[in-house]
Protein backbone atom coordinates (compact mmCIF):
# COMPACT_ATOMS: atom_id res chain seq x y z
CA UNK A 1 0.00 0.00 0.00
CA UNK A 2 1.05 3.37 -0.83
CA UNK A 3 0.46 6.18 1.62
CA UNK A 4 1.12 9.73 0.05
CA UNK A 5 1.16 12.42 3.26
CA UNK A 6 0.68 16.38 2.58
CA UNK A 7 2.11 18.35 4.45
CA UNK A 8 3.28 22.47 4.30
CA UNK A 9 6.16 23.67 6.99
CA UNK A 10 3.93 26.80 7.14
CA UNK A 11 0.10 26.86 8.25
CA UNK A 12 -2.69 27.68 6.25
CA UNK A 13 -1.10 26.85 2.78
CA UNK A 14 -4.31 24.50 1.37
CA UNK A 15 -3.08 21.20 2.85
CA UNK A 16 -6.76 20.16 4.03
CA UNK A 17 -8.72 21.85 0.80
CA UNK A 18 -6.01 20.16 -1.13
CA UNK A 19 -6.12 16.93 0.25
CA UNK A 20 -10.23 16.93 0.55
CA UNK A 21 -10.37 17.37 -3.56
CA UNK A 22 -8.04 14.79 -3.62
CA UNK A 23 -9.79 12.02 -1.81
CA UNK A 24 -13.09 13.36 -3.92
CA UNK A 25 -11.22 12.30 -7.12
CA UNK A 26 -8.79 8.97 -6.18
CA UNK A 27 -9.91 5.21 -7.09
CA UNK A 28 -9.43 2.73 -4.19
CA UNK A 29 -8.04 5.09 -1.06
CA UNK A 30 -8.67 5.73 2.55
CA UNK A 31 -8.29 8.98 4.23
CA UNK A 32 -6.28 10.01 7.61
CA UNK A 33 -6.34 13.29 9.50
CA UNK A 34 -2.88 13.07 11.24
CA UNK A 35 -3.00 16.87 11.64
CA UNK A 36 -4.62 15.77 15.37
CA UNK A 37 -4.23 19.06 17.37
CA UNK A 38 -6.20 21.26 14.77
CA UNK A 39 -8.11 18.80 12.53
CA UNK A 40 -10.00 20.16 9.84
CA UNK A 41 -10.47 17.31 7.00
CA UNK A 42 -13.67 16.33 8.78
CA UNK A 43 -15.54 19.38 8.41
CA UNK A 44 -15.37 18.69 4.56
CA UNK A 45 -15.58 14.63 4.55
CA UNK A 46 -18.82 15.02 7.22
CA UNK A 47 -17.61 11.24 8.77
CA UNK A 48 -20.04 9.19 10.02
CA UNK A 49 -18.39 7.82 13.39
CA UNK A 50 -18.37 4.08 13.47
CA UNK A 51 -15.89 3.54 16.16
CA UNK A 52 -15.06 5.72 19.07
CA UNK A 53 -11.57 4.55 21.27
CA UNK A 54 -9.91 7.09 23.76
CA UNK A 55 -6.22 7.62 23.04
CA UNK A 56 -4.38 7.09 26.26
CA UNK A 57 -0.87 7.74 26.74
CA UNK A 58 1.47 9.11 29.35
CA UNK A 59 1.11 9.43 32.72
CA UNK A 60 0.32 12.36 35.27
CA UNK A 61 1.07 13.04 38.41
CA UNK A 62 -0.80 14.41 41.24
CA UNK A 63 -0.09 14.28 45.05
CA UNK A 64 -2.14 12.64 47.59
CA UNK A 65 -2.70 15.68 50.43
CA UNK A 66 -3.68 13.10 53.33
CA UNK A 67 -0.17 10.86 53.22
CA UNK A 68 1.87 13.96 51.84
CA UNK A 69 4.65 15.68 54.95
CA UNK A 70 5.80 18.37 52.49
CA UNK A 71 9.49 17.13 52.39
CA UNK A 72 10.24 18.88 49.60
CA UNK A 73 11.83 16.45 47.82
CA UNK A 74 9.37 16.83 45.01
CA UNK A 75 9.71 20.26 44.35
CA UNK A 76 13.73 19.82 44.37
CA UNK A 77 13.77 16.94 41.95
CA UNK A 78 10.88 18.40 39.47
CA UNK A 79 12.58 20.27 36.69
CA UNK A 80 9.46 21.68 35.20
CA UNK A 81 8.69 23.68 38.50
CA UNK A 82 4.68 21.86 38.09
CA UNK A 83 4.89 21.81 42.21
CA UNK A 84 3.65 23.97 43.81
CA UNK A 85 4.38 25.37 47.50
CA UNK A 86 1.59 24.22 48.82
CA UNK A 87 2.19 20.55 46.87
CA UNK A 88 -0.02 20.31 44.24
CA UNK A 89 1.08 19.68 40.54
CA UNK A 90 -0.27 21.58 37.92
CA UNK A 91 -1.55 18.99 35.11
CA UNK A 92 -0.61 21.36 32.30
CA UNK A 93 3.47 21.78 33.44
CA UNK A 94 3.97 17.69 34.20
CA UNK A 95 6.00 16.83 32.02
CA UNK A 96 4.96 13.24 32.98
CA UNK A 97 8.24 11.91 33.73
CA UNK A 98 7.45 10.21 37.40
CA UNK A 99 10.65 11.20 39.14
CA UNK A 100 8.81 12.59 41.91
CA UNK A 101 6.39 9.09 42.03
CA UNK A 102 9.30 7.46 41.92
CA UNK A 103 11.38 8.82 44.74
CA UNK A 104 8.59 10.09 47.50
CA UNK A 105 10.01 8.67 50.41
CA UNK A 106 5.69 8.73 51.76
CA UNK A 107 4.75 6.82 48.30
CA UNK A 108 1.62 9.76 48.27
CA UNK A 109 2.21 10.90 44.98
CA UNK A 110 -0.26 8.72 42.24
CA UNK A 111 0.42 8.61 38.59
CA UNK A 112 -2.09 7.15 36.57
CA UNK A 113 -2.55 7.26 33.04
CA UNK A 114 -4.24 10.21 31.05
CA UNK A 115 -6.52 10.58 28.82
CA UNK A 116 -5.30 12.85 26.07
CA UNK A 117 -7.93 12.51 23.66
CA UNK A 118 -10.28 10.18 20.87
CA UNK A 119 -9.49 8.64 17.86
CA UNK A 120 -12.16 7.59 15.77
CA UNK A 121 -12.71 5.38 12.13
CA UNK A 122 -15.63 6.53 10.02
CA UNK A 123 -17.07 6.31 6.63
CA UNK A 124 -17.38 9.06 4.61
CA UNK A 125 -18.67 9.06 0.54
CA UNK A 126 -15.58 8.96 -0.37
CA UNK A 127 -14.13 6.15 0.87
CA UNK A 128 -13.16 5.07 4.78
CA UNK A 129 -11.19 7.71 7.48
CA UNK A 130 -9.17 7.33 10.21
CA UNK A 131 -9.27 10.82 12.11
CA UNK A 132 -8.52 11.96 16.37
CA UNK A 133 -8.79 14.71 18.25
CA UNK A 134 -6.26 15.32 20.52
CA UNK A 135 -7.46 16.57 23.90
CA UNK A 136 -6.84 20.86 24.75
CA UNK A 137 -4.02 21.21 26.06
CA UNK A 138 -2.49 17.81 25.66
CA UNK A 139 0.66 16.02 25.21
CA UNK A 140 1.83 13.19 23.31
CA UNK A 141 1.04 14.44 19.82
CA UNK A 142 3.35 12.52 18.11
CA UNK A 143 2.40 9.20 19.39
CA UNK A 144 -1.22 9.89 18.52
CA UNK A 145 -0.37 10.61 14.51
CA UNK A 146 1.59 7.45 14.72
CA UNK A 147 -1.56 5.68 15.97
CA UNK A 148 -4.11 7.30 13.85
CA UNK A 149 -1.68 6.24 10.56
CA UNK A 150 -1.60 2.70 11.12
CA UNK A 151 -4.98 3.19 11.95
CA UNK A 152 -5.56 4.46 8.59
CA UNK A 153 -3.31 2.07 7.13
CA UNK A 154 -5.42 -1.15 8.99
CA UNK A 155 -8.61 0.73 6.87
CA UNK A 156 -7.01 0.49 3.70
CA UNK A 157 -5.84 -3.20 4.20
CA UNK A 158 -9.14 -4.54 5.53
CA UNK A 159 -10.97 -3.17 2.07
CA UNK A 160 -8.43 -3.75 -0.21
CA UNK A 161 -7.27 -0.05 -0.40
CA UNK A 162 -3.72 0.94 -2.39
CA UNK A 163 -3.75 4.37 -1.14
CA UNK A 164 -3.50 5.90 2.01
CA UNK A 165 -4.26 10.01 2.18
CA UNK A 166 -3.06 11.49 5.26
CA UNK A 167 -3.01 14.81 5.62
CA UNK A 168 -0.59 16.24 8.05
CA UNK A 169 -0.04 18.94 10.34
CA UNK A 170 2.00 22.55 9.61
CA UNK A 171 5.67 22.79 11.25
CA UNK A 172 8.61 20.80 11.40
CA UNK A 173 8.34 19.38 15.05
CA UNK A 174 7.23 15.87 16.90
CA UNK A 175 3.60 15.72 14.91
CA UNK A 176 5.25 16.16 11.78
CA UNK A 177 7.71 13.92 11.59
CA UNK A 178 5.66 11.37 13.52
CA UNK A 179 3.73 11.96 9.93
CA UNK A 180 6.79 10.74 7.67
CA UNK A 181 8.23 8.20 8.96
CA UNK A 182 7.89 5.47 6.26
CA UNK A 183 5.48 7.01 3.79
CA UNK A 184 5.96 6.70 0.54
CA UNK A 185 5.95 10.51 -0.59
CA UNK A 186 5.17 13.79 0.83
CA UNK A 187 3.55 16.56 -1.03
CA UNK A 188 4.36 20.00 0.45
CA UNK A 189 1.69 22.67 -0.63
CA UNK A 190 3.70 25.76 -0.56
CA UNK A 191 2.60 29.80 -0.80
CA UNK A 192 4.88 32.25 -2.91
CA UNK A 193 6.17 34.50 -0.08
CA UNK A 194 8.74 35.07 2.09
CA UNK A 195 7.73 33.19 5.00
CA UNK A 196 6.27 30.35 2.80
CA UNK A 197 9.27 29.98 0.85
CA UNK A 198 11.27 29.93 4.19
CA UNK A 199 8.91 27.46 5.88
CA UNK A 200 8.92 25.39 2.79
CA UNK A 201 12.98 24.99 3.03
CA UNK A 202 13.02 23.89 6.21
CA UNK A 203 10.28 21.38 5.73
CA UNK A 204 12.42 19.78 2.30
CA UNK A 205 15.13 19.65 4.45
CA UNK A 206 13.08 17.50 7.08
CA UNK A 207 11.74 15.37 4.59
CA UNK A 208 15.02 14.57 3.34
CA UNK A 209 16.19 13.95 6.73
CA UNK A 210 14.31 11.19 6.91
CA UNK A 211 14.59 10.07 3.92
CA UNK A 212 10.75 10.55 2.16
CA UNK A 213 10.92 11.57 -1.63
CA UNK A 214 9.73 15.06 -1.77
CA UNK A 215 6.74 16.54 -3.88
CA UNK A 216 5.91 20.58 -4.23
CA UNK A 217 2.88 22.22 -5.25
CA UNK A 218 2.62 26.12 -4.73
CA UNK A 219 -0.91 27.51 -4.51
CA UNK A 220 -1.62 30.84 -4.46
CA UNK A 221 0.89 31.15 -7.39
CA UNK A 222 -0.02 34.51 -8.51
CA UNK A 223 0.07 36.36 -5.69
CA UNK A 224 3.51 36.38 -6.32
CA UNK A 225 5.03 34.58 -9.61
CA UNK A 226 8.80 35.72 -8.51
CA UNK A 227 9.11 33.86 -5.40
CA UNK A 228 6.97 31.39 -6.97
CA UNK A 229 9.88 30.63 -9.16
CA UNK A 230 12.35 31.22 -6.80
CA UNK A 231 10.44 28.07 -4.65
CA UNK A 232 10.94 25.70 -7.54
CA UNK A 233 14.42 26.92 -8.39
CA UNK A 234 15.18 25.27 -5.05
CA UNK A 235 12.87 22.13 -5.07
CA UNK A 236 14.61 21.49 -8.21
CA UNK A 237 17.90 21.93 -6.74
CA UNK A 238 16.84 19.45 -4.03
CA UNK A 239 15.38 16.90 -6.37
CA UNK A 240 12.22 17.92 -5.01
CA UNK A 241 9.54 16.89 -7.94
CA UNK A 242 7.41 20.93 -8.73
CA UNK A 243 4.01 19.31 -9.12
CA UNK A 244 2.14 22.09 -10.30
CA UNK A 245 0.85 26.00 -9.63
CA UNK A 246 -2.38 26.75 -8.27
CA UNK A 247 -3.73 30.19 -8.92
CA UNK A 248 -5.25 32.10 -6.17
CA UNK A 249 -8.83 31.22 -6.36
CA UNK A 250 -11.78 32.14 -3.68
CA UNK A 251 -13.21 28.71 -4.67
CA UNK A 252 -11.29 27.29 -1.78
CA UNK A 253 -12.84 29.51 0.34
CA UNK A 254 -16.25 29.17 -0.71
CA UNK A 255 -16.36 24.99 -1.10
CA UNK A 256 -15.11 24.90 2.71
CA UNK A 257 -17.76 27.34 3.75
CA UNK A 258 -20.36 24.52 1.89
CA UNK A 259 -18.55 21.56 3.53
CA UNK A 260 -17.50 20.56 -0.16
CA UNK A 261 -14.45 19.81 -1.98
CA UNK A 262 -13.44 22.23 -4.65
CA UNK A 263 -14.52 20.07 -7.52
CA UNK A 264 -18.11 19.27 -5.72
CA UNK A 265 -18.56 23.21 -6.05
CA UNK A 266 -17.11 24.03 -9.20
CA UNK A 267 -14.70 21.56 -11.14
CA UNK A 268 -14.47 24.57 -14.10
CA UNK A 269 -12.46 26.79 -12.13
CA UNK A 270 -9.13 27.68 -12.42
CA UNK A 271 -8.29 26.44 -8.72
CA UNK A 272 -9.85 23.21 -9.80
CA UNK A 273 -8.15 22.80 -13.06
CA UNK A 274 -4.88 23.33 -11.25
CA UNK A 275 -5.18 20.93 -8.55
CA UNK A 276 -6.70 18.04 -11.14
CA UNK A 277 -3.52 18.45 -13.25
CA UNK A 278 -2.15 17.99 -9.84
CA UNK A 279 -3.77 15.05 -8.97
CA UNK A 280 -3.21 13.25 -12.54
CA UNK A 281 0.75 14.21 -12.29
CA UNK A 282 0.58 12.45 -8.87
CA UNK A 283 -1.40 9.61 -10.08
CA UNK A 284 1.59 9.54 -12.46
CA UNK A 285 4.60 9.49 -10.78
CA UNK A 286 3.45 7.71 -7.55
CA UNK A 287 1.72 5.10 -9.93
CA UNK A 288 -1.53 4.79 -8.44
CA UNK A 289 -4.89 4.56 -10.04
CA UNK B 1 2.65 42.75 30.31
CA UNK B 2 2.79 40.13 27.93
CA UNK B 3 0.51 39.63 25.06
CA UNK B 4 0.87 36.28 23.43
CA UNK B 5 -0.66 36.06 19.59
CA UNK B 6 -1.98 32.73 18.68
CA UNK B 7 -4.59 31.13 16.45
CA UNK B 8 -5.33 27.81 16.60
CA UNK B 9 -5.29 27.20 12.78
CA UNK B 10 -2.07 28.07 10.59
CA UNK B 11 -1.63 30.81 8.22
CA UNK B 12 -4.42 32.82 9.76
CA UNK B 13 -2.22 35.96 10.44
CA UNK B 14 -0.46 35.64 13.73
CA UNK B 15 2.52 36.91 12.88
CA UNK B 16 1.11 39.50 10.47
CA UNK B 17 -0.32 41.22 13.76
CA UNK B 18 2.53 40.57 16.01
CA UNK B 19 4.72 42.24 13.83
CA UNK B 20 2.87 45.13 12.92
CA UNK B 21 1.63 46.07 16.44
CA UNK B 22 5.42 45.77 17.73
CA UNK B 23 6.30 47.92 15.31
CA UNK B 24 3.75 50.43 15.73
CA UNK B 25 4.52 50.64 19.36
CA UNK B 26 7.04 53.09 20.46
CA UNK B 27 9.28 52.56 24.10
CA UNK B 28 10.83 49.84 25.19
CA UNK B 29 9.16 46.88 23.40
CA UNK B 30 10.29 42.99 22.82
CA UNK B 31 9.12 40.84 20.57
CA UNK B 32 9.49 37.06 20.76
CA UNK B 33 9.08 34.59 18.16
CA UNK B 34 8.15 31.21 19.94
CA UNK B 35 7.16 29.34 16.83
CA UNK B 36 10.28 27.76 16.72
CA UNK B 37 9.78 25.09 14.17
CA UNK B 38 8.80 27.64 11.56
CA UNK B 39 9.85 31.16 12.85
CA UNK B 40 9.06 33.92 10.07
CA UNK B 41 8.65 37.38 12.06
CA UNK B 42 12.37 38.09 11.09
CA UNK B 43 11.65 38.35 7.83
CA UNK B 44 9.64 41.01 8.25
CA UNK B 45 11.54 42.81 11.31
CA UNK B 46 14.39 42.23 9.59
CA UNK B 47 16.80 42.48 12.97
CA UNK B 48 20.18 43.22 12.79
CA UNK B 49 21.63 39.94 14.51
CA UNK B 50 24.01 40.54 17.39
CA UNK B 51 23.60 37.13 19.41
CA UNK B 52 23.81 34.13 18.59
CA UNK B 53 23.36 31.13 21.12
CA UNK B 54 23.72 27.21 20.66
CA UNK B 55 20.87 25.78 23.04
CA UNK B 56 20.76 22.11 24.33
CA UNK B 57 18.96 20.18 26.67
CA UNK B 58 20.31 17.58 28.97
CA UNK B 59 20.32 13.92 28.00
CA UNK B 60 22.00 11.30 29.68
CA UNK B 61 25.65 9.39 28.86
CA UNK B 62 26.36 6.43 30.67
CA UNK B 63 29.86 5.49 32.18
CA UNK B 64 30.32 1.77 31.67
CA UNK B 65 33.19 1.29 34.16
CA UNK B 66 30.79 2.75 36.84
CA UNK B 67 27.80 0.44 35.53
CA UNK B 68 26.70 -2.49 37.26
CA UNK B 69 23.78 -3.24 35.14
CA UNK B 70 21.61 -3.44 37.59
CA UNK B 71 18.71 -1.27 34.71
CA UNK B 72 16.91 1.20 37.15
CA UNK B 73 17.43 3.60 34.93
CA UNK B 74 15.79 2.02 32.18
CA UNK B 75 12.44 1.29 34.83
CA UNK B 76 12.09 5.13 35.81
CA UNK B 77 12.64 6.11 32.28
CA UNK B 78 8.73 6.86 31.07
CA UNK B 79 10.06 8.06 27.42
CA UNK B 80 12.11 4.37 26.44
CA UNK B 81 15.02 6.89 26.53
CA UNK B 82 17.50 4.87 28.30
CA UNK B 83 17.75 0.96 28.24
CA UNK B 84 19.92 -1.94 29.35
CA UNK B 85 20.74 -4.30 26.53
CA UNK B 86 22.85 -7.04 27.68
CA UNK B 87 25.93 -6.23 28.61
CA UNK B 88 25.82 -2.32 28.02
CA UNK B 89 23.30 0.30 28.88
CA UNK B 90 21.91 2.29 26.07
CA UNK B 91 20.80 5.43 25.67
CA UNK B 92 18.73 7.25 22.82
CA UNK B 93 18.84 11.33 23.27
CA UNK B 94 16.23 12.02 21.16
CA UNK B 95 13.54 10.55 22.92
CA UNK B 96 14.99 12.08 25.81
CA UNK B 97 12.90 14.83 27.54
CA UNK B 98 15.76 15.64 30.21
CA UNK B 99 14.25 14.54 33.59
CA UNK B 100 16.99 13.55 35.00
CA UNK B 101 15.37 10.65 36.69
CA UNK B 102 17.96 8.13 35.60
CA UNK B 103 20.80 9.97 36.54
CA UNK B 104 19.06 10.51 40.28
CA UNK B 105 17.85 7.04 40.58
CA UNK B 106 21.60 5.16 39.61
CA UNK B 107 22.85 4.25 42.01
CA UNK B 108 26.80 3.87 41.01
CA UNK B 109 26.63 7.47 40.13
CA UNK B 110 27.54 6.35 36.81
CA UNK B 111 25.05 8.53 34.74
CA UNK B 112 26.26 12.12 33.99
CA UNK B 113 24.83 14.59 31.24
CA UNK B 114 25.60 15.97 27.79
CA UNK B 115 23.38 17.96 26.11
CA UNK B 116 21.30 17.27 22.67
CA UNK B 117 21.34 20.15 20.26
CA UNK B 118 17.69 21.44 20.21
CA UNK B 119 18.22 24.77 17.81
CA UNK B 120 19.81 28.21 18.02
CA UNK B 121 18.37 31.66 19.70
CA UNK B 122 19.11 34.66 18.37
CA UNK B 123 18.51 38.62 19.71
CA UNK B 124 18.58 41.35 17.88
CA UNK B 125 17.32 44.82 17.33
CA UNK B 126 15.49 47.29 14.75
CA UNK B 127 14.86 50.58 15.58
CA UNK B 128 14.78 50.05 19.23
CA UNK B 129 12.58 46.91 19.16
CA UNK B 130 14.59 44.33 20.62
CA UNK B 131 13.68 40.62 19.00
CA UNK B 132 14.35 37.01 19.95
CA UNK B 133 13.47 34.16 18.25
CA UNK B 134 14.16 30.24 18.64
CA UNK B 135 14.73 27.85 15.68
CA UNK B 136 14.42 24.87 16.07
CA UNK B 137 17.10 21.94 14.60
CA UNK B 138 15.68 20.54 11.55
CA UNK B 139 14.81 16.99 12.79
CA UNK B 140 14.72 17.30 16.70
CA UNK B 141 11.02 16.41 17.47
CA UNK B 142 10.88 18.72 20.46
CA UNK B 143 10.02 22.64 20.61
CA UNK B 144 8.70 23.11 24.00
CA UNK B 145 11.99 23.56 25.76
CA UNK B 146 13.22 25.80 23.07
CA UNK B 147 10.34 27.53 23.55
CA UNK B 148 10.73 28.03 27.28
CA UNK B 149 14.22 28.89 26.58
CA UNK B 150 12.69 32.05 24.19
CA UNK B 151 10.82 32.97 26.82
CA UNK B 152 13.36 33.43 29.51
CA UNK B 153 14.20 36.77 27.52
CA UNK B 154 10.95 38.23 28.23
CA UNK B 155 12.01 41.52 30.67
CA UNK B 156 9.08 42.38 33.17
CA UNK B 157 9.74 45.97 32.76
CA UNK B 158 9.30 45.54 28.70
CA UNK B 159 6.12 45.46 27.00
CA UNK B 160 6.58 41.80 25.43
CA UNK B 161 4.85 40.17 22.90
CA UNK B 162 5.08 36.60 22.12
CA UNK B 163 4.08 35.31 17.85
CA UNK B 164 3.01 31.30 19.00
CA UNK B 165 3.19 28.67 17.14
CA UNK B 166 -0.49 27.17 15.70
CA UNK B 167 -2.51 24.54 17.63
CA UNK B 168 -3.36 23.72 20.61
CA UNK B 169 -0.76 21.33 21.90
CA UNK B 170 2.15 21.57 24.20
CA UNK B 171 4.30 24.22 21.65
CA UNK B 172 1.35 26.60 21.98
CA UNK B 173 0.44 26.26 25.98
CA UNK B 174 4.60 26.71 26.32
CA UNK B 175 3.93 29.92 24.31
CA UNK B 176 0.81 31.09 26.04
CA UNK B 177 1.24 29.74 30.03
CA UNK B 178 1.70 32.63 31.88
CA UNK B 179 0.78 35.82 29.47
CA UNK B 180 -1.22 38.74 30.97
CA UNK B 181 -3.59 38.51 27.03
CA UNK B 182 -3.57 35.65 24.58
CA UNK B 183 -5.31 37.84 20.85
CA UNK B 184 -6.68 35.44 19.00
CA UNK B 185 -6.13 35.58 14.60
CA UNK B 186 -8.43 33.79 13.40
CA UNK B 187 -10.40 33.81 10.17
CA UNK B 188 -14.08 33.56 9.38
CA UNK B 189 -14.08 29.89 7.63
CA UNK B 190 -15.21 26.03 8.97
CA UNK B 191 -11.74 25.76 9.54
CA UNK B 192 -10.52 29.45 11.21
CA UNK B 193 -13.94 28.49 13.34
CA UNK B 194 -13.15 25.09 14.21
CA UNK B 195 -9.45 25.80 15.27
CA UNK B 196 -10.33 28.88 17.39
CA UNK B 197 -13.01 27.01 19.61
CA UNK B 198 -9.99 24.82 20.27
CA UNK B 199 -7.76 27.73 20.78
CA UNK B 200 -10.28 29.30 22.95
CA UNK B 201 -10.86 26.21 24.71
CA UNK B 202 -7.25 26.00 25.72
CA UNK B 203 -7.14 30.07 26.89
CA UNK B 204 -9.64 29.33 29.45
CA UNK B 205 -8.19 26.56 30.72
CA UNK B 206 -5.15 29.05 31.24
CA UNK B 207 -7.27 31.66 32.58
CA UNK B 208 -6.19 34.57 30.24
CA UNK B 209 -8.16 37.63 29.31
CA UNK B 210 -8.54 37.39 25.64
CA UNK B 211 -9.77 38.88 22.40
CA UNK B 212 -9.95 38.13 18.53
CA UNK B 213 -8.52 39.56 15.35
CA UNK B 214 -10.89 38.86 12.46
CA UNK B 215 -8.03 38.53 9.06
CA UNK B 216 -9.54 38.33 6.01
CA UNK B 217 -12.86 38.99 7.41
CA UNK B 218 -14.82 39.49 4.17
CA UNK B 219 -13.99 35.96 2.82
CA UNK B 220 -15.98 33.59 4.10
CA UNK B 221 -18.83 34.05 6.14
CA UNK B 222 -20.53 35.10 9.42
CA UNK B 223 -20.05 32.37 11.94
CA UNK B 224 -17.26 33.02 13.70
CA UNK B 225 -18.53 36.35 14.92
CA UNK B 226 -21.80 34.99 15.85
CA UNK B 227 -19.91 32.28 17.97
CA UNK B 228 -17.80 35.17 19.32
CA UNK B 229 -20.98 37.06 20.16
CA UNK B 230 -22.26 34.16 22.19
CA UNK B 231 -19.24 33.39 24.07
CA UNK B 232 -18.51 37.17 25.00
CA UNK B 233 -15.39 36.95 22.99
CA UNK B 234 -14.32 41.18 22.03
CA UNK B 235 -13.26 41.35 18.23
CA UNK B 236 -10.87 44.06 18.85
CA UNK B 237 -9.80 44.34 15.17
CA UNK B 238 -10.85 43.00 11.76
CA UNK B 239 -8.62 43.10 9.08
CA UNK B 240 -10.66 42.88 5.85
CA UNK B 241 -9.22 40.86 2.48
CA UNK B 242 -6.83 43.33 0.17
CA UNK B 243 -4.86 41.88 -2.30
CA UNK B 244 -2.57 44.98 -1.46
CA UNK B 245 -2.23 43.38 1.91
CA UNK B 246 -1.26 39.84 0.80
CA UNK B 247 1.19 40.95 -1.72
CA UNK B 248 2.87 43.09 0.76
CA UNK B 249 3.03 40.34 2.68
CA UNK B 250 4.23 37.87 0.19
CA UNK B 251 7.63 40.24 -0.35
CA UNK B 252 8.06 40.52 3.64
CA UNK B 253 6.92 43.82 3.95
CA UNK B 254 4.42 45.03 6.87
CA UNK B 255 1.00 46.53 6.70
CA UNK B 256 2.02 49.73 8.17
CA UNK B 257 4.86 50.07 6.05
CA UNK B 258 3.14 49.83 2.62
CA UNK B 259 -0.11 51.23 4.41
CA UNK B 260 0.76 53.42 7.12
CA UNK B 261 -2.91 54.38 8.19
CA UNK B 262 -3.25 51.10 9.59
CA UNK B 263 -0.06 52.23 12.46
CA UNK B 264 -3.35 54.15 13.90
CA UNK B 265 -5.21 50.96 14.05
CA UNK B 266 -2.68 48.31 15.68
CA UNK B 267 -2.00 51.16 18.50
CA UNK B 268 -5.57 51.35 19.00
CA UNK B 269 -5.61 47.59 19.01
CA UNK B 270 -2.87 47.61 21.74
CA UNK B 271 -4.83 50.17 24.00
CA UNK B 272 -8.22 47.86 23.96
CA UNK B 273 -6.01 45.26 25.05
CA UNK B 274 -4.34 47.07 27.63
CA UNK B 275 -7.33 48.32 29.04
CA UNK B 276 -8.96 44.29 29.20
CA UNK B 277 -5.91 43.01 31.78
CA UNK B 278 -6.15 46.11 33.38
CA UNK B 279 -9.61 45.51 34.25
CA UNK B 280 -8.70 42.12 34.80
CA UNK B 281 -6.21 42.82 37.11
CA UNK B 282 -7.66 45.53 39.08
Amino acid sequence: MKELVVISGKGGTGKTSLLAAFASVAKGKALCDADVDAADLHLIMDPRIKERHDFESGHEAAINQDMCTQCGLCRELCRWNAISEDFNVDPIVCEGCGVCYYFCPEKAIEFPLKNCGEWYLSETRFGPMAHARLGIAEENSGKLVTLIRKEGKKLAEKENLGLLLTDGPPGIGCPVIASLGGATATLIVAEPTVSGRHDMERVVELAAFFKVPAMVCINKYDLNPDMGQAIEVFARERNVTVMGRIPFDPVFTKAMVQGKTIFEFDDRSDGSKAVKGIWEKLEKDLKIS
Amino acid sequence: MIISIASGKGGTGKTTVATNMAVSLGGDVQLLDCDVEEPNAHLFIHPEINEVKIITTPVPEVDMEKCNLCGKCGEICQFKAIVVIGKTVLPFPEMCHSCGGCMEVCPEKAITETGRELGVIERGSRNGLEFVHGKLRVGEAMSPPLIRKVREYARPDALTIIDAPPGTSCPVITSMKGTDFVLLVTEPTPFGLYDLKLAVGAVKILDIPCGLVINRSDMGDDKVKIYAEKENLPILMEIPFDRKIAEAYSRGEMIVDVMPEWKEKFLELYHQIEEMSFHKNH
